[in-house]
């Protein structure tokens, strides 16, 4: 290679070389702070600011809807398998919003340890299934159900 | 090694003559897989279980998502062969290949708003698939306005190459971002490692719009190309004698 060429490789190679340990450092930077949601065990361990609007994301616990009052005023669990958070919620649900299913609540927390939500959505998974299948399989993923 | 292929290919006017040749039977290779794929996808492909028709929308946002991130590797690597052998040719691929990838990450970007809005129930969430997506087209858009904010279009190649090539690292950061946060967005569902989380009815139609999507993806870059050719070439000999014999 002509050495006039092969200089400005080297320095191509430098600047993707700065360029991505910038963004590495960024990245450890960010850590956890980059997460949409707080899991239900980190807010009974207090790592969130009380007061401020937070997002809490988790299983929706069978059986945990309620709708005490004749309203939209609903009430479920969110849990992440280790604990489980209550959360109050006035308004229209997202089409996929299911017990069993994942969903992510915006909102503040309550002195009863509450999450009194302004936002529900629905968060879905990566498989994809007709629904003849599904009461057969029972969501087995293709992938596992492939490599036996 | 014998350089010669390489300088060939590099060659304008060579670029131009077999693009023309090859350029039918790319319109024809095109259009029949995007109509296979679509029609398989949005008419025949059952409806998922849980999501309904909404699914379907898959068919527009996986490919063209992978082709924004391709399209940019292609982009920034275009434009380091450009700085290193100072190819006209290959700034210009680089060049063209800024708004097609801006237009493809805004198709992803609406499409998965068209796409959450029934399922997830908001049209746009600040995770970090959905910012780094973002970010992404505020790239193409960099390098596509840098390019041509110079009164010499040679310094605007190299500011413009400079730039894709510190955004590539947005790329890895877009893929993994939903391994490495928690995230709205659900996690992959094709991937290199393991088979796919998909039924294969549902499979097929979407492999084949990822594969007529990278042949969108060629005929798009192939047709500004030539445009791009015409017009920094129409001082050439070759080009006045074209244009003289139409």
């Amino acid at each position: 290679m002509h050495p006039i060429r092969r200089q400005r490789l080297q320095i191509v190679a430098l600047i993707f070389l700065l360029s991505a340990c910038a963004a590495g450092l960024v990245i450890y930077v960010l850590g956890q702070n980059a997460n949409f949601f707080f899991t239900p065990s980190q807010i009974l361990a207090g790592e969130y600011r009380s007061g401020s609007t937070i997002r809490v994301g988790g299983m929706v616990v069978e059986g945990s809807v309620s709708r005490p009052n004749e309203n939209l005023q609903t009430q479920f669990t969110l849990t992440d398998g280790k604990t489980s958070l209550d959360i109050v919620y006035e308004g229209i649900l997202p089409d996929l919003f299911a017990e069993n299913e994942a969903a992510i609540a915006t909102g503040v927390m309550s002195v009863s340890n509450k999450l009194i939500a302004s936002q529900v959505l629905a968060k879905h998974d990566e498989n994809y299934t007709p629904p003849e299948l599904t009461e057969t399989m029972d969501f087995i993923r293709y992938s596992d159900y492939k490599v036996q | 090694m014998n350089w010669n292929w390489f300088h060939k290919f590099a060659s304008p006017k060579w670029f131009y003559q077999i693009s023309e040749r090859i350029l039918p039977g790319l319109c024809v290779v095109t259009f029949s897989l995007l109509f296979v794929g679509l029609i398989w996808g949005i008419g025949f492909a059952p409806a998922d279980a849980k999501q309904g028709n909404s699914f379907r929308i898959i068919y527009l946002h996986v490919p063209s998502s992978f082709l924004a991130l391709a399209g940019y590797f292609l982009m920034a690597i275009a434009g380091a062969i450009g700085l290193i052998w100072r190819i006209k040719l290959s700034f210009w691929v680089m060049k063209c290949a800024a708004p097609i990838g801006g237009i493809l990450t805004l198709l992803a970007l609406v499409t998965g708003g068209l796409w959450g809005k029934p399922t997830w129930g908001s049209f746009w969430v600040w995770d970090a698939r959905a910012t780094s997506m973002l970010i992404l087209l505020f790239l193409y858009i960099g390098v596509y306005l840098l390019g041509r904010s110079f009164q010499n279009s040679d310094s605007g190649d190299k500011a413009s190459a400079f730039l894709s090539i510190i955004g590539t690292v947005n790329i890895p950061i877009i893929y993994k971002s939903v391994d490495w946060w928690f995230t709205l967005h659900q996690p992959a569902t094709i991937n290199f490692t393991s088979a796919p989380s998909m039924h294969p009815d549902m499979f097929y139609p979407l492999l084949i719009m990822i594969i007529a999507f990278y042949f969108v993806y060629g005929l798009a870059l192939t047709l500004s190309l030539r445009v791009e050719i015409l017009s920094r070439e129409r001082k050439t000999k070759w080009v006045r004698k074209l244009i003289s014999q139409q």
